[in-house]
């Protein structure tokens, strides 16, 4: 930890720890060299959200890069959540490039395992999946707080990074979703970002175990918002991605209303899930996922009732 | 054993396709067993062979013979009489045998006519499934016998990821979650506990990342 009590300083994890309810946003990076486009997708999160996700190959499509994209957004005056998969890389560029993100200014980590290479555009290739995601935490957590590699070898000067990881509290077998969460915690996730919640009544119980266990002490867990702008979305949601649950009951509320009005719908229902998790206990914030419609989140984050954003020095 | 799908047909016809008379060698080992380059498959893709040639107008001269193992010197030595009689030699072996037989015979040309897959079984007549990595450091007491090097798509040893529905894995709802699996044993056995524990790095040295690999019995080595 650094002089000033802050294990990387960044504005995150400034806001988590001064205890405000933490607004988190996402940018897929463009399929190009192309800075105007991803200037265009992250410029309407300015000063609305304390850090954007910044994603690595979702889909295991090939974009951007994200330690790239991350960097851009830092020279903007923006911060960034660096989302590193395990898929692409070994543990030597694991390590190398956690250390280029801390050299780039870039201070929060998001450490994943990554969709298999199945889904995306290159199922040709071969994966790495040297290590997984919770020896990501580790490995992000001993570089920074022991200052040192895998190997034990010594690093002349630590990254500087505030770790956070993924929970999805809907993938099966259910019994173990909290116990991964704790194994995560454990490893060192300073916070948590969870998966796409539909499901309230099972994400309640979900909370409720993680409070039991003493968990939501020990991290920051931000539920994970993306507004659905269509029935069509929904359906395929439900029936196309994996670990995600979208109850009937929503996709009917969607169907239920004309078709021009069912992406305000699915804003409505987003921001009903925001006014409960600022109530539910263990959650510190809301990271919202509004894909292909970051324009939309100023919007958003006002109707929620979000703004501004806390600034803490 | 070694589990391996037969290649297709054509593919094997075009390796050979300038060649008038050649040697196709079963192996009495893991293909056998798993159907694919056994006595039975030796002659049926011999007989392939001919008719597919004769409906070209030409013959093709196939002598069929078996291996007691391929991957073994003494048996390979069996042919040594032989192998230059034919214009080529097709081993339906795994990826071992045509190997053996290069090294041993350096002037003859091989052909694999099977795509060596996994170490596996039979989980019902017809169907195998894959068992084991070979990573070269067994872990499987972890995990209560389940490997998930070998049979978690992304090789995780602290799963499941996020992708795991209904017992099945993110890359196709025919593959099963292994760790699905491992988690509900743990479950019924009330030892859920042994997976909160950390699993450092795996050491892949063992494992092909280290190179080509050898096994050395003392005790055994002339």
């Amino acid at each position: 930890m650094s002089d000033s009590g802050y294990k990387s300083g960044s504005n995150l994890e400034k806001v988590l720890k001064a205890g405000h309810f933490a607004f988190t946003g996402e940018c897929g990076p463009p399929k190009g060299a192309n800075v105007g486009h991803l200037k265009e997708k992250m410029e309407p999160l300015r000063d609305m959200v304390d850090a954007i996700n910044v994603t690595d190959n979702q889909t295991a499509v090939v974009r951007m890069s994200s330690k790239a994209a991350s960097a851009l957004m830092v020279m903007a005056g923006l911060e960034p959540n660096f989302q590193m998969v395990c898929r692409d890389r070994n543990r030597i560029a694991i390590q190398s490039d956690i250390l280029g993100a801390s050299a780039l200014g870039i201070r929060n980590m998001l450490c994943l395992s990554g969709d298999h290479q199945q889904f995306g555009n290159h199922p040709e290739s071969k994966n790495v999946f040297d290590i997984d995601s919770i020896q990501l935490i580790a490995v992000a957590k001993k570089m920074r707080d022991e200052g040192k590699f895998i190997n034990d070898e010594a690093i002349d000067e630590p990254p500087k990074i505030f770790i956070g990881a993924a929970s999805n509290p809907f993938g099966d077998p259910w019994q173990f979703r909290a116990h991964r969460l704790a194994n995560k915690i454990d490893a060192g996730a300073d916070f948590i970002q969870t998966q796409c919640i539909y499901n309230m009544e099972r994400f309640r119980e979900f909370m409720k175990q993680a409070v039991d266990m003493g968990l939501t002490g020990k991290t920051h867990i931000l539920a994970g918002v993306t507004p659905m702008k269509s029935a069509g979305m929904a359906n395929y949601m439900a029936k196309f991605v994996p670990g995600m649950d979208v109850p009937q009951e929503l996709i009917k509320r969607l169907k239920g209303v004309d078709k021009k009005m069912q992406a305000e719908e699915g804003i409505k229902f987003a921001l009903e899930q925001i006014e409960e998790f600022k109530q539910m206990e263990g959650v510190a914030g809301v990271h919202l996922m509004a894909i292909e419609w970051e324009h939309r989140v100023p919007e958003i984050a006002e109707r929620a009732g979000v703004l501004p954003r806390p600034k803490v020095d | 054993m070694i589990v391996a799908d037969r290649k297709p047909l054509d593919e094997i016809q075009e390796m050979i396709k300038d060649y008038d008379k050649i040697m196709l060698v079963g192996c009495k080992g893991c293909v056998t067993v798993c159907n694919v380059g056994g006595l039975k498959e030796v002659q049926i893709l011999a007989s392939a062979l001919r008719i597919g040639r004769k409906k070209d107008g030409r013959t093709l001269h196939v002598e069929e013979r078996m291996l007691e193992r391929q991957c073994d010197p003494e048996y390979i030595e069996q042919l040594r009489d032989s192998y230059d009689s034919v214009d080529a030699v097709l081993s339906m072996a795994c990826g071992v045998g045509p190997q053996f037989l290069s090294e041993t015979y350096p002037s003859q040309r091989f052909y694999p006519t099977v795509n060596t897959k996994f170490f596996g079984g039979a989980v019902q007549h017809g169907i195998w499934d894959e068992r084991c990595a070979g990573c070269g450091t067994c872990v499987i007491h972890y995990f209560d016998g389940l490997c998930p090097i070998a049979r978690c798509s992304k090789s995780l040893q602290h799963g499941p990821c996020g992708g795991s529905a209904d017992g099945k894995c993110e890359i196709s709802k025919e593959t099963e979650c292994i760790w699905d699996t491992i988690v509900k044993k743990k479950v019924d056995q009330g030892r859920l506990e042994d997976l909160r524990l950390y699993r450092a790095p795996k050491d892949w040295r063992t494992a092909r990342d280290g190179g080509p690999r050898r096994s050395i019995r003392e005790e055994l080595v002339k």
